[in-house]
């Protein structure tokens, strides 16, 4: 079932781009259908998954032998996890981009063509298959970027393209080099994780793949690409970017050059938990002083993948299924934000400017927008009963048994957080000035009202981060057992689980 | 010697008098026949023939399988020879469609005489293990190519490309030459496996360094390589432009194949005179010529504003990360590099047509005449996105899986040093490098929006066919590159290399 969504997802890129160029309406009802669908699997998928079973392979055809590499795809409890966060963000960036005219059908093809590959990741257990679907998702961001972009597009579009093209040039070439050591002649992540490198491979490698990895999840200092990527693109794509795209990379670093080189991870753990700290304290304060209303919510970003990427290095089960939980967390509280700012804001005051937003009573004109915001800024505070309080809660427990110092800095990245997200939303949404006459855009345009699909959109959002919040168990349970499964063996050997 | 050799001789050549016949009889029917016909239907005829005789020729060759040597290695037929004939007549017929169209020149039986004829050159040089034989076809296909640039004798770019190519064509032969008369006076033999028994018996000698060298001097120009590489933007940009696709195609599948053949085979024992005899005395050499064509080729594409000469400067880089390929290990050697250059040569050709699409109807090759190619000609510009992307190393087309399958096969030759790790970097790197240009062009043709007057372009039914046809032949070979691959996998077996 779970697989259905990857073919799903690109059957439905190919049906959106030949839907006529004229007939938008049409390319949304074809978008909408394969959003729902994709996310339909995804959910059949995880109610039939048993997670005590670890691994479940759902599909291995030989696909290349001369190479040992197969298409094998297979899911675990983490997979589950962020199969459901991409089927939800998918569905929220097609009811966000509802009013997208321009190109319409290339939009949704690009569109789906990134979420088929995001999909294709999550769910492939064969090396060379990851790699491929995730050098899929590149090309598709660039266009996304480029042609419906706003600020700065060919810069940002061009930068991003090239760190994840440089960021998975990295991967490949340790992965190139962990075949050929091995000498196993496959491809396989179970195989090639129960072969034991030797530490001084290691040593090299897993850095290599590791970084080439977190460049996608934004980890300071190659974060860079993130904000001018968030600002310029699109709402749907700064969504998926900052909601499923960096979790990719964070994904990657925990499924290959985690599982692959556990010895190496613990060569660099503290290295690593320094650059995550630094990501979450640095992102937090430039956050603090942004005037462009989306470079806060990208900064912002940044500094909570820091908590994924801390989360990651503890070397203890508390910490990665904090981090996995604050994946997801993170995805449906990034999206949230990305809507309410490119969305519900930017299209229509078209403007970003936090000095011009103040004035211009955005509260009176759409409190919708405004209850938005500030339930998405309480869940990405960290707020107790909001997703991102446990996430955040268990990645600092994690951190706290394996490195206090820097646990403490992280806590300071939080309190620094509370201030730019208060500060952000005082400003745009309760200024002090009275407000002036009736609310208007940059271009003194009446501001159109908030759609039903922007609702439909927010409302979904809103719900997962609470559910998550209020039941946290309802994806621990699944997150953890993962953890127990053979793809683990290694480095649950190296931290001494 | 009596007459029933030449007989049996004269059956084993059947494909090439084949294609020596239909060129005769191109030229006949054009010269003695339709004279007084407008100019298309006499282009149309010639490449109907030409493309009637190529089939006929691979049809032979699948119904006759035969394996064979005459005349101690002067001629051979083997499996793997056979592939790159049908791979260099199908590059042909290709080439032949692409020309149906053109209008640069009134002589239509000559021009497809010519490339008959250098057809036939690459035939005989793929299939001999002679030096004497390699030179002879060698030139046969040098001096077709160099009238063949000249063609279009309206233009004066056309003949400086020739007189460029001419001149540095015949300075590589005179090296080759050179380089082949200090073989044969050093080993007694022109015959390449011989000789390389020879080399080996002779140990080290600095005259057979002397000799590589001339050797590597003479291949490196046909293959384009640094520092031999002056000629290539300069034909690309002034020949004809199915001349320049044929140059960048064919001949380059022809030159490789024969360069890897006398290096590989030829060379291999050439030692230092160290106790390491397996090191082969041609690896410095050619790892810098691979390291400085990547670089250089890569670097100076970024600065092209004509796509032909952006394209020129690719081609140069690409036979950087070929000759990668001379680094594994025995026969993955031949199969990465003949993948390589295959889907290599097919892209390049594809890509060609759709340049020519666009110079016919839009009249230049500049970047900025590219400027909404999706929208002028939507199939066309896909078409291209999927060139350069394979160009790029994106999967899942086939350019990925060939440089993923050339950088495996070169690690896993010695696997536990990794002694060519830094040219695997080199060329990961130099990939996303090339990345950013080929993204240039489809900036151009999908983001940036056409002139208000530009209108739709009449694409002719041939060259649409064709391009088409090539995108999917780099799709179908991305997914399943086990059909080629186990083709060449079973040809090299049964050499037993």
């Amino acid at each position: 079932m779970l697989a259905w969504t990857i073919y799903l997802s690109f059957a439905g890129a190919l049906a959106c781009l030949l839907t006529p160029r004229a007939n938008p309406r049409a390319t949304r009802a074809v978008a909408l259908g394969t959003a729902l669908a994709g996310l339909a699997c995804g959910l059949m998928g995880a109610v039939q998954f048993k997670p005590e079973n670890g691994l479940e392979v759902i599909t291995n055809v030989r696909w290349i032998p001369a190479l040992g590499i197969d298409f094998s795809l297979a899911a675990d409890g983490i997979s589950v996890t962020l199969v459901l966060l991409t089927g939800i963000a998918a569905l929220a960036g097609v009811l966000f981009s509802w009013n997208v005219e321009h190109r319409t059908n290339e939009f949704f093809a690009f569109f789906f063509a990134l979420i088929g590959g995001v999909y294709g990741v999550f769910l492939s257990l064969d090396l060379f298959l990851l790699f491929v679907f995730y050098e899929i998702a590149i090309v598709p961001k660039y266009f996304l970027i480029a042609i419906w972009g706003s600020t700065r597009r060919d810069y940002a579009a061009m930068k991003l393209a090239l760190y994840s093209f440089i960021g998975s040039g990295m991967v490949l070439i340790g992965m190139l080099a962990a075949y050929a050591v091995s000498g196993l002649a496959s491809f396989d992540l179970l195989t090639l994780a129960q072969h034991s490198f030797a530490p001084e491979f290691q040593r090299w490698a897993f850095p290599l793949v590791f970084v080439g990895f977190a460049i996608l999840a934004g980890m300071w200092p190659f974060h860079t690409w993130a904000p001018t990527g968030h600002s310029a693109a699109p709402t749907a794509a700064s969504m998926l970017l900052a909601g499923v795209v960096m979790k990719l990379g964070a994904y990657g670093c925990l499924r290959v050059a985690m599982t692959l080189f556990p010895e190496g991870l613990k060569m660099w753990q503290h290295e690593l938990a320094a650059l995550a700290v630094t990501g979450i304290v640095y992102g937090a304060l430039v956050a603090l002083v942004q005037k462009d209303f989306k470079f806060v919510i990208g900064y912002s970003s940044v500094s909570h993948m820091g908590f994924v990427l801390l989360g990651l290095v503890t070397l203890n089960e508390i910490g990665w299924s904090g981090a996995v939980l604050q994946m997801f967390s993170h995805g449906i509280i990034a999206g949230l934000l990305f809507g309410v700012v490119g969305r519900m804001v930017y299209d229509r005051a078209h403007t970003r400017e936090l000095d011009k937003l103040e004035g211009m009573g955005l509260l009176k004109a759409m409190p919708f927008a405004a209850v938005t915001f500030v339930v998405a800024g309480f869940a990405s505070m960290g707020m107790p009963g909001f997703s991102g309080f446990i996430a955040e809660l268990q990645v600092l427990i994690g951190a706290w048994q394996a490195f206090p110092k820097l646990a403490i800095l992280a806590g300071v990245g939080i309190v620094v957080g509370v201030v730019y997200t208060l500060k952000t939303t005082a400003k745009v949404f309760f200024p002090d000035k009275p407000d002036t006459a009736d609310a208007h855009d940059d271009h003194g345009h009446e501001l159109e009202p908030i759609s039903v699909q922007e609702r439909l959109g927010a409302a979904l959002l809103i719900l997962c981060t609470l559910v998550i919040g209020l039941h946290p168990r309802l994806l621990l349970d699944l997150i953890v057992p993962s953890f127990q499964s053979p793809l683990f063996d290694g480095l649950r050997k190296a931290a001494g689980l | 010697m009596n007459t029933a050799d030449y007989l049996a001789l004269f059956s084993a050549l059947a494909p090439e008098v084949i294609v020596v016949l239909t060129a005769l009889l191109v030229l006949a029917a054009d010269l003695l026949g339709l004279q007084d016909t407008p100019r298309s239907y006499r282009m149309s005829i010639a490449s109907g023939l030409t493309t009637v005789g190529c089939a006929g020729a691979v049809g032979w060759m699948f119904l006759n399988p035969t394996v064979g040597n005459w005349h101690g290695g002067m001629f051979v037929i083997d499996p793997l020879n056979e592939v790159v004939k049908a791979v260099i007549l199908l590059l042909t017929v290709f080439t032949a469609m692409l020309s149906t169209e053109a209008k640069f020149t009134r002589h239509c039986g000559e021009y497809f005489a010519l490339l008959l004829l250098a057809t036939v050159g690459m035939m005989v040089l793929a299939s001999t293990e002679d030096l004497l034989m390699v030179f002879a076809s060698l030139e046969l296909v040098s001096l077709s190519l160099y009238i063949l640039v000249a063609f279009d004798k309206s233009s004066r770019a056309s003949a400086e490309a020739a007189l460029k190519y001419f001149l540095f064509g015949g300075m590589s032969a005179a090296f080759l030459l050179f380089g082949f008369s200090l073989l044969y006076g050093l080993t007694g033999t022109t015959h390449v496996p011989r000789m390389a028994y020879k080399i080996f018996t002779l140990g080290p000698d600095p005259l057979a360094t002397v000799a590589l060298v001339m050797v590597v001097i003479g291949f490196g120009f046909k293959i384009a390589a640094v520092p031999f590489h002056l000629w290539a933007p300069d034909a690309y940009q002034g020949a004809p432009l199915p001349c320049a696709a044929f140059i960048a195609s064919g001949s380059k599948v022809a030159s490789f194949f024969v360069f890897a053949k006398v290096v590989l085979l030829g060379f291999s024992q050439l030692g230092w005179g160290n106790d390491n005899a397996a090191a082969s005395g041609w690896i410095p050499l050619l790892s810098v010529v691979a390291a400085i064509s990547m670089v250089l080729g890569n670097l100076a594409a970024i600065r092209q504003t004509s796509v032909r000469r952006l394209l020129a400067y690719s081609a140069i880089a690409h036979a950087g990360y070929m000759l990668i390929g001379f680094f594994a290990l025995g026969g993955e050697a031949f199969a990465s590099l003949l993948f390589y250059v295959t889907t290599y040569a097919l892209t390049t050709i594809g890509a060609f047509g759709v340049l020519g699409v666009v110079e016919a109807q839009v009249g230049g090759d500049q970047l900025k005449d590219f400027a909404g190619l999706s929208r002028r000609a939507p199939v066309l510009a896909a078409c291209l996105m999927v060139f350069l992307l394979s160009l790029a190393g994106i999967p899942p087309l086939a350019g990925f899986f060939g440089k993923f399958y050339l950088f495996a096969a070169a690690l896993t030759n010695e696997s536990q040093s990794l002694p060519f790790l830094w040219l695997v970097i080199l060329g990961v790197a130099m990939s996303c490098v090339s990345l950013y240009y080929y993204l240039q062009v489809l900036k151009q043709a999908f983001v940036v929006e056409a002139d208000a007057n530009a209108r739709p372009l009449a694409v002719p039914f041939l060259a649409h066919a064709v391009v088409v046809l090539l995108a999917a032949a780099v799709i179908l070979l991305g997914c399943m590159p086990g059909w080629l691959l186990d083709t060449l996998h079973q040809a090299i077996g049964e050499l037993g290399w």
